[in-house]
């Protein structure tokens, strides 16, 4: 649905984004992350045509999206960064107007606005201005206005952002369920978000993708991942803290031992080899019946997105990122 | 089309839920009240025309048009909704008439309101209706020239001050070039074929010769030219210049 092809956009000498390539197809709900600056929005505004890019292309459903600009529109919704709208407009207005620009009327308008305001849990605010509501419902009212046509494909740059934690939860729920039928790209910075809503995650840094996997995928390359980690009870074992270290140490399928808490006796154990994780859980559950440990917890880690992220990305913004000017 | 009346219809919302249109409507009214009257001596004329009403249009127009249309575009800048606008499924052309005959359309209504002048100098007199029926042809026209020259400043900035204040200079300046006073200025200076290449620029050469009712295909095609080519530029800046 979604094909982006050496996406490129320069502002003066400054490189904002830098040749990305991806695409997304229907059913599949994309992440994009990446530190402030970037390039994420840039990114976007060039998919929903608001800036032309200065290399590369995009296609929306066969269209490019500067040769054919208003049939590859017509597919889209965009909610834009900081979701603006018209402050002189009531709710119901700017919804109206944005379903009338859609090319809906009549009933099939007042049915796309009952259906937005249904989804973004706006009735309440309906008739009020849009300057006068809150920052959380201006954010849904934009956000509403962007699926108000059911469209195929779907544009969300922080569709989260500002809003309550159970806003967060319905949009989070409802980006989901989009995604079934939908191609789907939204950017944010709450990387649970990702683990919660995303088919496929694009860490994106200093206008390059560096990294592009299913959030398993990615949390794969934390250095914790499939690392095991294992809590005894009781008292102090037998010989201590370090008898207990060395015996797993010991161990064929170990590679190290990090101590992380005395007590209860908390370690964390990797393993020598990549994806050994089950075998060596199960080294160390025969270890410990043999020494008569008792375990309380045994489980392998995932990894965390966060470290990944940080790991990808920290060497970058370190070395003073592009934000310098 | 369509496209083109949904955005105007929006754009009339904005201005009345604003106080723009109506502070523009009443200020308009009570100054051209006000300088036909008092000013520009309706009654010691004694000649039933609106002479004295129409003369001052270009004067009033140069501060007041430029105050409806400097939100056209800078306050999309400003708000982020130009984004919004410009990823919707219309074209740069249809958002840019439809947002010109919004603003155009409260200059028109501002204009059609004068129409108890026009009561008064039937019921004093016998004007020739078909001479105020140019004039107000001609206003319109100007107004519109001047309100695309706007549209144009407007859409170079997110700085409503600064669209407000360069088109007041670029209007004055199609204004001055065929302003008699500063035409006979030019005239020692320079041979008169250059004034009245300069002059043609002028608002002012086309809409006097409106006002004396004669409608010259002419004039009208110079205030087209000017709404065009005004337009046109909005185009390309809207266009080249939309992120920033
Ligand atoms: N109109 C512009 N003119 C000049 N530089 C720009 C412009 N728009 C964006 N940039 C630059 O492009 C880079 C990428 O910006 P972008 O907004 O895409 O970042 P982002 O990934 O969305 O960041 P954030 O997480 O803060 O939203 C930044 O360095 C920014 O300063
Ligand atoms: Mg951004």
């Amino acid at each position: 649905m979604i094909q982006v092809r050496n996406l490129k956009k320069t502002f003066g000498p400054k490189v904002a984004v830098g040749g990305v390539t991806f695409k997304v197809e229907k059913g599949e709900v994309l992440g994009f992350l990446g530190p402030n600056g970037a390039g994420k929005s840039t990114t976007m505004r060039m998919i929903t045509g608001f800036i032309p890019p200065t290399g590369g292309e995009a296609i929306i459903g066969g269209f490019n999206i500067v040769e054919h600009p208003i049939e590859a529109k017509r597919l889209m919704g965009y909610l834009p960064e900081n979701a603006p709208s018209y402050a002189d407009m009531t709710v119901a207005g700017f919804l109206g107007f944005a379903a009338e620009l859609r090319g809906l009327s009549g009933s099939a308008k007042k049915k796309a606005v009952d259906r937005a305001v249904e989804m973004c849990f706006l009735e309440n605010v309906l008739h009020q201005s849009v300057e006068t509501l809150s920052k959380g419902y201006r954010h849904r009212t934009c956000f509403a206005q962007s699926i108000i046509h059911d469209p195929e494909v779907l544009i969300l740059d922080e569709p989260t952002d500002g809003l309550d934690p159970n806003q967060k939860h319905e949009v989070r729920t409802l980006i989901r369920k989009m995604g079934q039928s939908k191609a789907i790209i939204f950017s944010t910075h709450i990387l649970e978000e990702v683990e919660a809503v995303c088919s496929r995650a694009i860490i994106i840094d200093r206008g390059v993708i560096v990294a592009n996997g299913t959030p398993a995928e990615l949390k794969a390359r934390s250095p914790q991942a499939g690392a095991i980690t294992l809590r005894l009870s009781g008292g102090e074992p037998t010989g201590g803290v370090k008898a207990v270290r060395s015996k797993i140490e010991s161990l064929s399928a170990v590679e190290q031992v990090n101590v992380i808490s005395d007590s209860p006796l908390t370690l964390r154990v990797f393993a020598r080899k990549n994806n050994a994780s089950a075998e060596l859980a199960a080294a160390l559950s025969d270890l410990a019946s043999k020494e008569r440990w008792q375990i309380t917890e045994l489980h392998a880690e995932e990894g965390r997105l966060d470290e990944v992220f940080r790991n990808i990305t920290l060497p970058d913004t370190k070395s003073g990122g592009k934000e310098n000017q | 089309m369509k496209p083109i009346l949904t955005i105007t219809k929006r754009e009339l919302t904005g201005y009345f839920a604003s106080p723009v249109a109506f502070v523009f409507i009443v200020i308009f009214l009570m100054l051209s009240g006000f300088f036909t009257f008092m000013v520009g001596g309706f009654f010691e004329r004694g000649q039933a025309s609106l002479e004295s009403f129409f003369a001052w249009h270009p004067w009033l127009y140069l501060f007041l048009v430029p105050a409806v249309g400097m939100r056209m575009w800078s306050e999309e800048r400003r708000l982020g909704t130009l984004e919004l606008l410009l990823t919707m499924p219309v074209t740069p052309w249809q958002a840019i008439l439809g947002k010109f005959f919004a603003a155009w359309l409260v200059v028109a209504l501002a204009l059609g309101l004068t129409f108890p002048i026009w009561l008064t100098v039937n019921y004093l007199g016998n004007p020739d209706n078909g001479i105020i029926l140019a004039g107000y042809l001609g206003s319109f026209l100007m107004g519109g020239a001047y309100l695309s020259i706007t549209a144009m400043t407007s859409a170079m900035t997110r700085n409503q001050v600064v669209a407000f204040i360069v088109s007041v200079v670029l209007s004055l300046f199609l204004i001055l070039a065929g302003y008699p006073p500063v035409t006979n200025l030019l005239t020692a200076w320079a041979s008169p074929l250059l004034v009245d290449a300069i002059a043609a620029f002028s608002v002012m050469t086309h809409f006097e010769s409106i006002q004396k009712g004669v409608i010259d295909s002419r004039d009208i095609l110079y205030f087209l030219s000017v709404i065009v080519f005004s337009l046109f530029t909005t185009g390309v800046i809207v266009r080249t210049h939309r992120a920033g």
